[in-house]
């Protein structure tokens, strides 16, 4: 296989490998390359996106910058802290996930914030995002790969548990995003096809139960109106109608930065959030989001590298679950602009505005980072 | 177990990159199914969004034309449009309807009334973000409160249209008509496209009549609104053509004078210029205000003006219909000259009673003691009732029917005054089909003195008057005098349609004003008092005219019913007899005899309209003419 082979020759190309100064600050240059043209882009968009709001993007700038200072700090740290702190990591995540179920503070109707005197509020269940993975990693890099049966057992449970405490403030997105972390872990250890089969033949016989037992009124609403938006045209179809209509109005090469009228003249809902993306489609057209998504891309491939490259398991596992964590961030997120995907509070990652899911997004790639270029010290 | 050791790392790394090549496979699916719907809504179906978007933003909106003006034949303006502030809710806004409603009832004077159609409105179905009205017509301290509270009120705005205004309100009420708002039966008549964006309508008068001239053409723009459908900017504009500027014969000053005249009592004044049929004059008194009509009258209001005792909103001038009385006689002169039932030296003895046949019924003169010998001058200067008799019955009703029809009885002769009464003008046909009875003699009798069954308005009167004036050509009476513009008048007046009353001997028309210029200025006129001292000379006559019954359901304290039992005073004239300017009805209700009552009205507006306003003319004439000299 021709990609196979490139792969396992980049492994060993010293051309990939960090030398001088970025080695010296364990940054990846190719990959923050990739991830400055992504974000300064995502500025210009979240400028027309939150309706020339410069206030917005000033704030978005900085929560921006501090994501990258958290990336530098997770990129000096040895991959071998990340596995030595995952247990206790897990263990506290928990416990703070517990907490915000029983005195969270919410809003709109969910519990997702832990408010500790001294300390800024904050959201245990994007941690986890981080944690998850790496417990999973940390578990299952213990044994021999491909993992036996009881093991993949035990790494489900890592993943279940937390991702169940999630649905249950509600908040279906980041579980969803928590719980598809922990199952790359798993997917990339090796487990056995038969068993895949198996837990996608589970999941089939259970999402109608889940339907019925689980999922709240206004979940399945969403997936109702995914099917039919016209059945609530004013109501939840609202968000997809008009979301549609922006994307497709803006044809092959878009209305023109600043000029889309469904974001500006506020039929678009949250254009500068979670629906951000239609505001890229409507002003840049397809050539836009052919640009966008071959950074993403690009992004994802460095990523991948990164893993393949790295020298233990743990960092393998880790580097590959968080790479397929950001690329689902981008499928659910355009999924459900785009009308393909119920609509689940998923960011366009680095590019909508607020949330802590960029510093999330920027720890992943600190670790990343920190994998790739602590590589040359582990293997001297 | 230390991490690392007894593993097969090698193995363990091919089986990550197989399952990395996986992964990576399963990211290019995806990203091409993401491309793929983009394709599919971008370039695919890019028509259908984009059609959609555009009807999104894109509203078309009517732009209601500017009502044309009307003016006075001295360009006194006497309709107009103002601009009117009214409040309105958008019910989609508004946080707490009820809190927000007690806030403005604080801030603004909002009636039961106002609240009751609100809380209507607002149960009807609507496009969301439609604005409702809450109260018309904000005074400026209404409006300056409302902006003090404004920004503790969502939802709550003010829009402004302009509405007609007369600032004439009770002069012309009566003469020009008066828009009001659209009712469901004009909504069914009207041309939805042109009345896109217009609320009001000519409901009368010259409002009414010449509502497509003032109306103009609506106009369009497209604009581009948000999600709340807040108009954000005008993408194309195509102005609405305003409505004409109408011009009357109309002359304010002689049309307050006629007011004035009559204040205090109930009557009709039609004031025509002979020579064009244009109506100088058009007063019902008492008026009311029209303004009040525009935005919409309250129910109290209404009911106090429509159970008056006086009658305000009924145009006496073009509606009311009275016996003409002795004011026909000079028709029936011209008639009776022309039909030989008389000649201007034909004589009678009047001994004060008139009988078709020796013992028959008694017809009383108005003089218990007659009048003695009298020809067609006396009879007419002194209003000899028995004359009139006689030569009625030597005429016969069908010879007076016609006559009197060429004069416009029995048929709304004016060109352009909308809702004017045909009156009455009997004959053998009529008799036979309303009473199912035969034409009498008696009813001859009758009719030679205007009594009987014959009923004109003030405007029949003036017209009939104003054909003697003109010594038998027609001009019918009209209200309109020029269109501003290009707009020829001709193509929006009727077209006159009366052959001019040719007489076999013309100088019959001399002769007969002559008898009328007798009883103003004769030694024995009835209304010699009224023309005394004139400086020109006029001609006239009285008439009075019996109120037959009441309405039997109408009570009234007995002072009323003797007041109104009194007897209808009229007149009609011109003048000057040689050159007719101005010809004139008038009729005083209850105003006992025409001589003591009318005549004198008449005479004021023959003085104001021949020496007042002619000599205040000439001065205005002569003082542009010094300012334009530039000495």
């Amino acid at each position: 296989m021709a990609l196979h082979d490139f792969i396992d020759s980049t492994a060993t190309n010293p051309l990939g490998r960090p030398r001088g100064i970025w080695s010296a600050l364990h940054l990846d240059p190719i990959l923050l390359f990739l991830l400055l043209v992504l974000v300064s882009g995502g500025l210009f968009i979240l400028y027309s996106g939150a309706d020339r709001n410069i206030d917005v993007v000033k704030a978005q700038g900085i929560r921006l910058g501090v994501a990258f200072v958290v990336m530098l700090v997770f990129a000096q740290l040895d991959p071998s802290v990340f596995r030595r702190w995952a247990p206790w990591l897990y263990v506290a995540g928990i416990a703070a996930l517990l907490a915000v179920l029983l005195v969270g503070v919410g809003a709109k109707g969910a519990q997702r914030w832990l408010a500790i005197p001294g300390l800024p509020r904050f959201q245990p269940s994007e941690l986890m995002k981080l944690v998850v993975p790496m417990m999973a990693a940390w578990y299952l890099s213990r044994h021999f790969l491909p993992p036996r049966f009881r093991h993949v057992i035990v790494g489900l449970a890592i993943v279940l548990v937390p991702m169940m405490m999630i649905i249950q403030q509600p908040d279906l997105g980041t579980s969803l995003l928590v719980g598809m972390a922990g199952l790359f872990v798993v997917f990339f250890a090796g487990i056995s096809w038969k068993l895949i089969l198996a837990f996608v033949g589970l999941v089939s016989v259970s999402a109608p139960m889940m339907w019925f037992f689980v999922m709240r009124e206004y979940q399945k609403q969403r997936v109702l109106t995914l099917l039919d938006p016209q059945s609530d045209p004013l109501g939840a179809g609202w968000n997809i109608i008009q979301s549609k209509t922006a994307i497709g109005s803006g044809g092959i090469d878009g209305k023109g930065w600043l000029q889309g009228t469904q974001s500006h003249l506020e039929f678009l809902p949250e254009s500068h959030t979670d629906f951000i993306v239609a505001v890229l489609a409507e002003e840049f057209g397809f050539i836009g989001m052919l640009v966008l998504m071959l950074v993403y891309m690009l992004i994802i491939l460095r990523c991948l590298y990164i893993a393949a490259t790295a020298q233990d398991s743990f960092s393998r596992l880790l580097a590959g679950a968080l790479t397929m964590t950001f690329f689902i961030y981008i499928f659910v997120n355009v999924g459900m602009v785009s009308g393909l995907l119920p609509v689940v509070g998923v960011p366009l990652p680095l590019i909508s505005y607020g949330g802590t899911s960029g510093v999330t997004l920027m720890a992943a790639f600190g670790v990343l980072m920190s994998i790739h270029t602590h590589r040359r010290m582990i293997s001297a | 177990m230390p991490w690392g050791e007894f593993k097969d790392t090698a193995a363990e790394r091919r089986l990550f990159q197989r399952r990395t090549l996986v992964m990576l496979t399963f990211v290019l699916v995806l990203i091409g199914a993401l491309l793929a719907r983009m394709y599919q809504l971008q370039i695919v179906e890019h028509e259908v969004y984009t059609t959609l978007s555009d009807k999104n933003r894109v509203q078309v909106q009517s732009v209601p034309p500017p009502r044309g003006l009307v003016y006075d034949r001295n360009r006194t303006l006497l309709a107009e449009n103002r601009p009117v502030f009214s409040v309105t809710l958008v019910p989609e806004r508004v946080d707490g309807m009820a809190e927000t409603l007690t806030q403005l009832d604080r801030i603004l004077d909002v009636s039961e009334e106002d609240l009751e159609r609100f809380q209507r409105r607002l149960q009807e179905p609507r496009r969301p973000f439609q604005e409702i009205p809450l109260r018309y017509d904000l005074d400026e301290q209404e409006m300056a409160r409302l902006a003090v509270h404004r920004h503790q009120l969502p939802g709550v705005e003010v829009k402004a249209e302009l509405v007609r205004y007369y600032p004439h309100s009770e002069l012309t009420a009566h003469a020009l008509g008066f828009v009001g708002r659209i009712n469901r039966d004009e909504l069914q008549r009207i041309d939805p496209v042109n009345y896109a964006g217009t609320n009001y309508i000519g409901k009368s008068g010259i409002e009414r009549f010449y509502e497509e001239i003032l109306h103009g053409q609506v106009g369009y723009q497209h604009v581009e609104t948000n999600a709340r459908g807040r108009t954000l900017r005008v993408l194309e504009r195509e102005n609405p053509v305003p409505g004409e500027d109408l011009q009357l014969h109309l002359d304010l000053r002689l049309q307050k004078r006629a007011h004035e005249l009559l204040d205090g009592r109930r009557g009709a004044i039609v004031a025509i210029e002979p020579a064009t049929g244009g109506i100088l004059a058009l007063a019902s008194v008492p008026g009311f205000d029209a303004n009040k009509f525009v935005t919409g009258i309250s129910v109290a209001e209404y009911r106090e003006l429509s159970e008056s005792k006086d009658k305000p909103l009924f145009n006496r001038a073009l509606r009311g219909q009275y016996p003409p009385g002795s004011t026909v006689k000079p028709m029936m002169a011209i008639a009776a000259l022309d039909s030989d039932a008389t000649t201007r030296d034909y004589t009678i003895w009047d001994p004060g009673h008139f009988r078709l046949k020796e013992g028959g019924r008694l017809w009383r003169d108005w003089k218990r003691g007659g009048h003695g010998w009298v020809d067609l001058m006396d009879a007419m200067a002194e209003s000899c009732d028995v004359y009139f008799y006689e030569i009625a019955v030597k005429m016969g009703v069908d010879t007076m029917y016609s006559y009197l029809s060429q004069f416009g009885f029995g048929e709304d002769a004016a060109l352009d005054v909308s809702g004017a009464l045909s009156g009455l003008l009997p004959s053998r046909d009529w008799k036979r089909a309303t009473r199912n009875e035969p034409w009498y003699p008696g009813d001859s009798v009758n009719l030679g003195i205007g009594q009987g069954f014959m009923l004109a308005t003030p405007l029949q009167l003036a017209t009939a008057t104003s054909l003697i004036a003109n010594r038998g050509s027609w001009a019918e009476p009209r209200l309109l005098k020029d269109i501003d513009g290009d707009t020829s008048v001709s193509g929006f007046l009727p077209d006159s349609n009366h052959e001019p009353l040719k007489l076999k001997d013309p100088s019959d028309w001399e002769y007969v004003v002559e008898t009328m210029a007798e009883v103003m200025h004769g030694r024995k006129g009835t209304a010699r008092r009224a023309g005394a001292g004139a400086p020109y000379r006029m001609a006239g006559k009285t008439g009075t005219a019996q109120v037959f019954s009441l309405a039997e359901d109408e009570e009234y304290d007995a002072e009323e019913v003797r007041e109104r039992l009194r007897d209808h005073a009229l007149f009609v004239g011109f003048a000057p007899v040689e050159n007719p300017e101005i010809a004139v009805a008038v009729i005083v209700e209850n105003g006992g005899g025409g001589s003591s009552t009318a005549a004198p009205v008449a005479r004021e507006l023959f003085d104001a309209w021949l020496l007042e306003f002619q000599q205040s003319d000439d001065e205005a004439l002569v003082g542009s003419v010094d300012s334009g000299g530039g000495e």
